[in-house]
């Protein structure tokens, strides 16, 4: 029976992020940007909240609460309406655990998860996009291929966030039966972690390039299992991200349009603005809602991961392509509406643009 | 807890309806676009008699409130009309109902007229309710009419003219059923004097004017009266006694369009879903199909826009369920019903030119029903609100403002 009320557990979960977010990540997140630095006491701090490590079962340290990507979407989201570079690092780590939850075996769950339940913020990270044109994650350039008992990993990899500092690193490849992870520590030799890189947006998340070079792996390192179910969390999550940018773009708009005065009245008293942002304000739901049906759908068990496109692939990409258009929109209507103003770094809404212009390239970028 | 799935009730309603829509309302779509101010009688009459009891859309937030049983109300009206919709709008505009004076009068009528002008929707022949508010001078801008009502001891006298009332002619000719008329009682008061009559049918001193032709939804008569010292009852103010005196009533009828509004929406929702489905198969025909999991850059043209249109599609109908079970849930709607309506109206006007377009011959040939979906589709960004009508309650709502704050 059609629903729009998350739980109140749910409530409860995304209220204490949302104050989080408020109080704690928003205030830093310009200097973040500037600098290109995310205070450790942050990062410490909101690993304290325990929304990394919370699906991590009991056996290996964890809460052991099943992981809903419903959940993540609303976690997401108020992250990314703080700050997306500092919510893309704080959910750095699920890129290791949630594979690893999903795919792994026993070995490897134990060899990866307990890390993860520290008191101290453990980085992790996953290598998925490749610098170049037409990247395809179903179809991946860096290859891994047999050789005896072991496997050779080579290509190269970007946007791979934390790189430097991971403990584990997860790397995707294309083996002989298709688009496989694999868990490569970080001193293999042939794994060569490039500089920092240097983006349009996102400036405070530390993404390094990667390069692998006959990377020899024992056949243990690779998680076995279908892929598409964490392609289609990472869809959900990177939707719930783009809204949490663009809801920040909203409201910081519709706030200085309340205030800014032009030709005798408030600009939002101009239909031209006024429009603006109720196209806005619409879009934005939207696009949550496609992202809660999707992260529904997973969550619903209708995921299933026996072919390429299946369970809630339709909706996950309907959801994620929707959104990725729908925040680059909203964040150019938010500098649009800020006039010169809004192309002056003093207001964050140019860097929420520079932030949102990234979604369609992103991919596999966070994961709930 | 979050749950995009219907309930089984609401999925068997569905598939009953989607039969009527696919087996009776399709044959008869092309027929009924070309012979205007023609009405399938036989059809309309099954419907009546199929549907008697469902007395009107819109409703009632206190009924929502109280009965338990009335919790899935609103979202069952959204995915019925959609599917009927589907079927074909016009037909659908057309069946015998209370329509939207129906809503007003469930919406602001006391119980005495909620028996007096409801209760014949539930036996007898077909009838028809409508609402008349537009005029030729003013639409959107509905706080301007001019027609008045002025009190001559135990009755009240209405003069001018109204357009566009969907169901006028079956309404108040063709029919034992009324037209909810709204009217000022005194136009130094502005919205204040603005009161809604209900005027029953073949009440002298009212004329069905002139029916128009129209690009599309032809099904559905479309009517201009005329009211010439028109006289009714002193009772037939809608509305109680207290209501009468201030602007509740205005309010009140305002409100049937929180109840209104995504009925619409639904109703947009089901042509662009014909457009689409319609699309599918001949893509699937030609071998064509969609890869939503690759990346943008290797999508075809074709891919590219159906997958926007089924996303543009699928985000107005969760908007639309959403508002509709907010109804449901008694909760204050009207910010989300406008989101719904100005997102379905749009989206379905894009989505059915996009078809046509994608199409090509087919679509734009009358052999196929492609072009006249592209037609019907239109009304939806038009009445009940026009897009920038419904822009316009959206952004005061987020604003904050009144709307002599925002105009
Ligand atoms: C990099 C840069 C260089 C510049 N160089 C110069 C320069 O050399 N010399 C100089 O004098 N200025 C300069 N400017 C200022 C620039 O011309 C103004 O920023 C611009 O005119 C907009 O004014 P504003 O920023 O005050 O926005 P506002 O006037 O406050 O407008 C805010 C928003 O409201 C909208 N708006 C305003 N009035 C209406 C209306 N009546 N109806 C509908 N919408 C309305 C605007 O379109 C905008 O979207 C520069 C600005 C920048 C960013
Ligand atoms: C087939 C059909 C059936 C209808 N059924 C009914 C019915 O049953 N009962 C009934 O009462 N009416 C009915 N209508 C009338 C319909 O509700 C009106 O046509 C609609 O409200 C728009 O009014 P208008 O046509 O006078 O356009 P106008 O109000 O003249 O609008 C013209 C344009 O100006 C825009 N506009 C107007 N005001 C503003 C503003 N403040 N800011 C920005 N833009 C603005 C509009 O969006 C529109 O684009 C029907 C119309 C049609 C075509």
């Amino acid at each position: 029976m059609v629903n729009f009320q998350p739980t109140e557990e749910q409530q409860l979960i995304r209220d204490t992020i949302a104050g989080f977010a408020q109080e704690i990540i928003r205030p830093a997140a310009h200097e973040a940007d500037e600098t290109g630095l995310i205070p450790s006491s942050l990062v410490q701090q909101a690993w304290e909240l325990g929304i990394t490590q919370s699906t991590i079962p009991e056996a290996w340290g964890g809460a052991g609460e099943i992981p809903s990507a419903f959940t993540g979407a609303l976690i997401c989201e108020e992250l990314a309406w703080a700050d997306l570079a500092i919510a893309l690092h704080l959910l750095a780590p699920r890129l290791v655990i949630q594979p690893v939850l999903a795919l792994g075996n026993d070995t490897q769950q134990q060899h990866v998860l307990p890390a993860y339940t520290e008191p101290t913020f453990t980085a992790g990270t996953a290598a998925v996009m490749e610098p170049r044109f037409g990247f395809d994650v179903n179809e991946l350039a860096t290859t891994a291929t047999r050789r005896n008992e072991d496997i050779l990993l080579n290509g190269a990899k970007c946007y791979t966030p934390l790189a430097a500092e991971a403990r584990h690193l997860l790397v995707y490849a294309r083996s002989e039966s298709g688009v496989a992870a694999f868990l490569v520590p970080r001193d293999t030799p042939g794994l060569v972690i490039g500089e920092r890189e240097k983006n349009m947006g996102m400036k405070a998340l530390a993404t390094y390039e990667l390069t692998l070079n006959d990377c020899r792996l024992p056949a243990s390192a690779q998680l076995n299992g279908a892929l598409s179910p964490l392609l289609n969390r990472s869809r959900v999550a990177l939707s719930a991200l783009a809204v949490g940018v663009a809801r920040a773009a909203f409201d910081y708009a519709r706030d200085y349009a309340k205030e800014r005065r032009a030709f005798g009245t408030a600009i939002a008293q101009k239909q031209a603005i006024a429009f603006m942002l109720a196209d806005m304000a619409i879009e934005i739901d939207a696009a949550r809602l496609l992202t809660w049906e999707a992260a529904w759908k997973i969550d619903a068990g209708q995921d299933t991961p026996l072919e390429a496109v299946s369970g809630a692939t339709r909706e996950a990409c309907l959801a994620k392509n929707y959104a990725a258009n729908m925040v680059l929109k909203v964040t150019d209507n938010a500098v649009q509406i800020l006039g010169g103003h809004g192309y002056i770094r003093d207001h964050p809404v140019e860097l929420w643009l520079r932030n949102g212009r990234g979604f369609a390239t992103f991919e596999g970028l966070a994961m709930v | 807890m979050i749950d995009f799935s219907l309930s089984t009730d609401i999925i068997n309603a569905r598939a009953m309806v989607h039969m009527v829509a696919e087996t009776d309302m399709r044959p008869l779509s092309r027929e009924y676009d070309e012979r205007e101010h023609e009405k399938p009688m036989e059809w309309l009459t099954m419907m009546w008699n199929a549907s008697k009891g469902l007395v009107s859309i819109g409703g009632d937030r206190k009924e929502a409130r109280g009965e338990r049983k009335a919790a899935e109300k609103q979202v069952r009206m959204a995915v019925i009309i959609e599917e009927l919709s589907w079927g074909d709008a016009g037909l659908y505009l057309s069946i015998p109902n209370a329509g939207l004076g129906g809503a007003a009068v469930m919406a602001a009528g006391t119980q005495e007229q909620k028996e007096r002008f409801l209760a014949r929707f539930r036996d007898g022949a077909p009838k028809w309710g409508a609402m008349a508010i537009t005029e030729p001078g003013c639409g959107s801008d509905s706080a301007a009419i001019t027609t008045t009502a002025v009190r001559d001891s135990d009755q009240w006298v209405l003069n001018g003219t109204k357009i566009f009332c969907t169901s006028g002619l079956m309404a108040v000719e063709k029919s034992e059923g009324f037209v909810v008329v709204w009217a000022t009682v005194d136009k130094t008061a502005g919205r204040a004097g603005i009161k809604a009559f209900i005027v029953d049918h073949h009440t002298p001193g009212m004329t069905v004017a002139k029916v128009e032709n129209k690009m599309g939804i032809r099904a559905s008569d479309t009517a201009m009266l005329v009211f010439e010292d028109c006289r009714i009852p002193i009772e037939n103010i809608l509305g109680s006694p207290e209501v009468q005196q201030s602007t509740e009533g205005f309010k009140g009828v305002m409100a049937t369009f929180d109840a209104t509004r995504p009925i619409v929406a639904a109703s947009a929702i089901g042509i662009g879903r014909a457009a689409v489905d319609f699309l599918r198969e001949v893509l699937q025909k030609e071998g064509v199909t969609i890869r939503y999991h690759v990346p943008p850059t290797k999508l075809t043209t074709v891919e590219r826009d159906f997958m926007e249109m089924e996303a543009n599609l699928q985000a107005a109908r969760l908007l639309t369920w959403r508002a509709s079970w907010m109804m449901d849930q008694g909760l204050q709607n009207s910010l989300e019903a406008s989101m719904a309506k100005a997102k379905a109206g749009l989206a379905v006007t894009q989505v059915t030119q996009k078809a046509v377009e994608l199409l090509g011959p087919l679509g734009y040939s009358r052999k196929n029903l492609v072009e006249k979906w592209m037609r019907d589709a239109k009304i939806n960004d038009i009445f009940e609100g026009t897009q920038q009508i419904n822009l316009l309650i959206i952004a005061r709502r987020i604003l904050g403002y009144s709307s002599k704050e925002l105009s």
